[in-house]
């Protein structure tokens, strides 16, 4: 294996790719375009939770000066209105019911957006009002009635097929059992017991939704988005509009944000119908107001308890985790399996036995959010292991350090061996963290970790381009959402094609132009999308190796590689120059390629173990309740950095959006209707909530399945944060709160009704 | 109705609705589209532009105001021969930015800052950024990056 010191480009913090158009203003999002002869969408929204559309009128808004076309759930004969990569229940417009507020119901396209939305309120709706079911309990009550009525056919993706049918309002129930639980726990020497819950989180990615379709008149749709996934939503789109693949083409400029919250398809097939019954290009930008309406996390509750033996080993954990999924199951059945698969943790646990449902509600849909479903099952984790380590007498960092999985072991049975130093890490953490020096009053400190499966299904096909004037493109499929993929790819090809990192463009992300590349989530794409490159690197090199031989007139066992090119006795030759001298033409270029799928080394499911592992100190003002972060340490085990500083970049980004959902954020209903959902009302981390102390460490241990030994990182940080918060608040007051966000009212209530006799007693410590 | 005003140093006359936003007249009139909108309440400070060296949000500020006035936008920042500001470079340098949509809002708030007090504080340049949201870096890179520009401007480097 190459030494670190050799790479040239890798494992170097190299200018961005993107980095001058981004500080220039020349960066071009989808919401920066326009195209020739567009016109422009705004949507009517429902008002109710749970209602039966009885007609809408729109011949009003039809009727006025600069409206094309009204567009309503009566208007789609000819398509298969229903999408959805796991259960095909979405409606591209609300056909005949509403089952959330917020839902599309008519869009208006017109020559300009102010025209389109004015001519909204010329639509005249008229609704059957019905009960909303707004809650899970209410949801799963015997005799409830359904969300959804009909039967809905699978979606069609790879990854979903394990999932057994769902009934009633169960949009996905998934078993893991192991062992025998019940024997466990009853011979258990401590058990921690109780119920936990994660709230709606909205991701806000500061670009909102936005897409511009063209269905032109020989049947081609092209549409341009801030999609993570441009294959998958060009795959829907040709369900929808009963087109091949090869005529539905997703361009994906600059993203402003995603965080998983723009993975699969959103608003896109609405706008291609627009499109379509318009007959001219569509834009549709929405507002934040409405990305509210159109994706949350599931919100979670989890009951739980976890045993150990008299020794502090943890013998058993048991759950059953509630997940509120909303109006339409998007992402949540995978959600569902990776909660209940991540709810273990990185622990050795002989017994297990998990229940994990993704329920229906008439709420905003939820879907991806970063971490997908570990954020949610690390808190109760989190907070249980700490609970038990207080039963046992043991110092909470050495008792993890007593449980957790060390590499090579497995921890699921079936699955790939955990393939990172976690003890190792969580050590390290503790380490920086100081754990050991006296305390300021006020002040705790915690360390927490996590295990998730990586949900990154491996089919990965990338191209590379190497020109005969030295120069190199990388056609990658995978979308630059911030995290730097379009850097790393670049470098990865310079290191292995010998060239400066100047040389290499990255080509991207148009479905046309690239190869399939399922997604750019779960933390894949240095992992499958980087390895791909550089086998698509290789695969070039032995392509010019045998042009060599023709070139040079002797046998392959004359030269050797030598960085960039071939060294032939004296002689050596760039790649650059053997495709000269084979094709004797300015000019040219060859193509490499690499496909990668489920099989060789990454058949066995994860491909890699994402880990989480953060330290906090907090101080806590006991007058207001307020938490505020005083130091913060985090540490990548990512097996490689291909670019440390970005890398580092990643963990501190998802640590601060752990950070949000551990001390603000809550998306909160009312009824039907979502009461904070702007960004007046709901905060996220600012500035002034950044820790004054801040260490970061990465930990390269070249154990991954991607180029050079690296694996992914971009989630891990975000999992463990909300429970560090929680147990270092535990440290100081005693207290445990067992539902996030720790707002200053929340805290102060519980440190309150700990006190004995005060009127605060009798708030609800939830 | 026709307003004249300076953009990123030289007249512009521009024919405006009265009830456009100077957001939306310099994104889609004059296709400056480093302005960002995003939560189009003055929460975010994506869309925050500078008029007469002042930090506003341009998303709620009518273009109608900026009559007369100096408005100058991310594309403005680089020198006529294109080099960077400092604070551009130093956000490179820094790695201050991922998805980059909160960028250019962030660089004019720096900018802003640091031509009226170059010597801000630590403190001072938190509480002058709390302003604007960033969704991607936790802000630590961005503030460090204002700190090295900040060290050039004062011309000690």
């Amino acid at each position: 294996m190459k030494a670190l010191s050799d790479f040239k480009i890798v494992n170097h913090s190299v200018p961005r790719g993107d980095g001058v158009a981004k500080v220039t203003g020349s960066a071009i999002y989808t919401s920066d375009m326009t195209v020739e002869h567009m016109a422009w969408a705004k949507l009517l929204r429902s008002p109710f939770a749970r209602a039966k559309i009885l007609s809408i009128d729109t011949s009003a808004a039809q009727n006025e000066p600069g409206v094309i076309a009204v567009l309503t759930g009566n208007d789609l004969q000819g398509l298969s209105p229903y999408y959805g990569h796991g259960v095909k229940d979405h409606p591209l417009i609300a056909i005949g019911e509403v089952r959330f507020v917020g839902e599309p119901v008519a869009a208006v396209i017109a020559d300009s957006e102010l025209i389109a939305q004015e001519a909204l309120s010329k639509i005249v709706v008229d609704y059957e009002e019905r009960d909303p079911i707004l809650d899970v309990d209410t949801s799963l009550a015997p005799g409830a009635p359904l969300v959804h009525e009909a039967n809905y056919a699978g979606g069609s993706f790879r990854g979903f097929d394990d999932f057994p049918g769902a009934s009633g309002n169960v949009c996905q129930a998934v078993h893991v059992e192991w062992g025998d639980v019940d024997a466990a726990f009853a011979s258990a020497a401590h058990i921690s017991e109780g119920e936990f819950y994660f709230p709606m989180i909205y991701a806000y990615a500061m670009e909102p939704y936005v897409a511009i379709a063209d269905y032109d008149a020989k049947g081609k749709l092209t549409v341009y988005s801030s999609a993570q996934h441009p294959f998958m939503v060009r795959h829907d789109l040709a369900k929808v509009f009963g087109l091949p693949v090869n005529a539905v083409r997703v361009v994906v400029p600059y993203i402003g944000g995603g965080y998983g919250s723009k993975s699969y398809t959103k608003i896109e097939p609405l706008v291609a119908a627009c499109s379509w019954k318009a007959g001219r290009p569509v834009k549709l930008q929405l507002s934040v107001e409405e990305a509210f309406l159109t994706t949350r996390s599931d919100d979670a509750r989890v009951r739980m308890r976890t045993a150990v033996d008299a020794e502090g080993h943890i013998v058993a954990r048991q759950a059953t985790v509630h997940l509120n999924t909303g109006a339409y199951a998007e992402n949540s059945p995978m959600v569902c399996r990776k909660a209940a698969n991540r709810i273990i943790g990185p622990y050795r646990i002989p017994n297990v036995k998990i229940d994990c449902l993704a329920v229906y509600t008439n709420t905003v849909p939820a879907s991806s959010y970063r971490g997908l479903g570990a954020a949610q099952v690390t808190f109760p984790g989190e907070s249980e292991i700490d609970e038990l380590s207080e039963m046992c007498g043991i110092d909470s960092v050495q008792f993890r350090l007593n449980n957790l999985a060390e590499c090579r072991e497995s921890i699921h049975p079936g699955m790939r061996p955990i393939d990172a130093d976690i003890p190792g890490d969580v050590r390290k953490a503790a380490s920086m963290l100081h754990i050991e020096k006296p305390l300021p009053a006020g002040h705790g400190r915690a360390v927490c970790c996590s295990a998730s499966d990586a949900g990154a299904h491996p089919v990965t096909l990338a191209m590379v381009q190497i020109y005969a004037d030295g120069s190199v493109s990388v056609l990658s499929g995978s979308t630059e959402i911030g995290q730097g993929s379009h850097t790393v790819l670049t470098q990865i090809a310079a290191e292995e094609m010998g060239v400066p990192l100047e040389k290499v463009r990255l080509v991207g992300s148009d479905t046309a132009v690239t190869l399939f590349e399922r997604s750019t989530g779960a933390s894949r794409t240095t992992t499958l999308m980087g390895r791909a490159v550089l086998e698509a690197c290789r695969e070039a090199i032995a392509q010019c190796k045998v042009m060599a031989v023709d070139v040079l007139g002797v046998s392959a066992d004359t030269f050797v590689e030598e960085r960039g090119g071939i060294r032939c006795g004296e002689k050596y030759l760039t790649w650059a120059q053997i495709l000269e001298k084979y094709f004797k033409m300015e000019g040219c270029s060859i193509l490499g390629r690499a496909y990668l799928r489920k099989a060789g080394d990454l058949d066995l499911i994860p491909v890699f173990w994402e880990i989480g592992v953060v330290g906090v100190e907090i101080a806590l003002d006991e007058e207001t309740g307020r938490i505020s972060l005083d130091t913060l340490v985090t540490i990548g085990d990512v097996g490689l950095a291909i670019h440390p500083a970005m890398t580092e970049g990643q963990d501190l980004g998802a640590a601060t959006m752990g950070l949000g959902i551990g001390l603000f954020e809550e998306m909160i209903y009312d009824g039907q209707q979502l009461m904070n959902g702007t960004m007046l009302e709901y905060r996220v981390p600012r500035f002034s909530d950044l820790a004054p102390h801040i260490e970061m460490q990465l930990v390269q241990n070249r154990d991954g399945v991607g180029p050079y030994g690296a694996k992914g990182g971009g989630e891990g940080a975000v999992n463990p944060i909300s429970p560090c918060i929680a147990n270092a608040l535990h440290q100081i007051t005693g207290v445990r709160i067992k539902r996030l966000p720790l707002t200053p009212e929340r805290v102060w209530k519980a440190l309150q009704e700990k006190k004995p006799g005060t009127a605060a007693n009798k708030h609800d410590r939830a | 109705m026709k307003i004249a005003f300076e953009l990123n140093g030289k007249p512009a006359t521009l024919e405006i609705d009265p009830r456009e936003t100077l957001a939306e007249v310099l994104r889609t009139r004059c296709r400056m589209t480093g302005v960002k909108i995003s939560c189009e309440a003055q929460v975010c400070g994506s869309c925050t532009v500078l008029v007469d060296g002042h930090p506003v949000s341009a998303c709620t500020y009518l273009a109608y105001e900026a009559r007369g006035k100096r408005v100058t936008t991310i594309e403005g920042l680089a020198d006529e021969s294109g080099r960077l500001h400092p604070l551009q470079r130093a956000f490179l340098d820094n790695f201050a930015f991922q998805c980059g949509f909160c960028t250019p809002g962030m660089i004019l708030a720096a900018k802003a800052l640091l031509d009226d007090n170059p010597n801000a504080t630590e403190a001072e340049i938190i509480a002058h950024m709390n302003g604007n949201l960033c969704r991607c870096t936790g802000y630590l890179p961005i503030l460090k990056a204002i700190r090295q520009a900040a060290t050039e401007m004062r011309g000690e480097k």
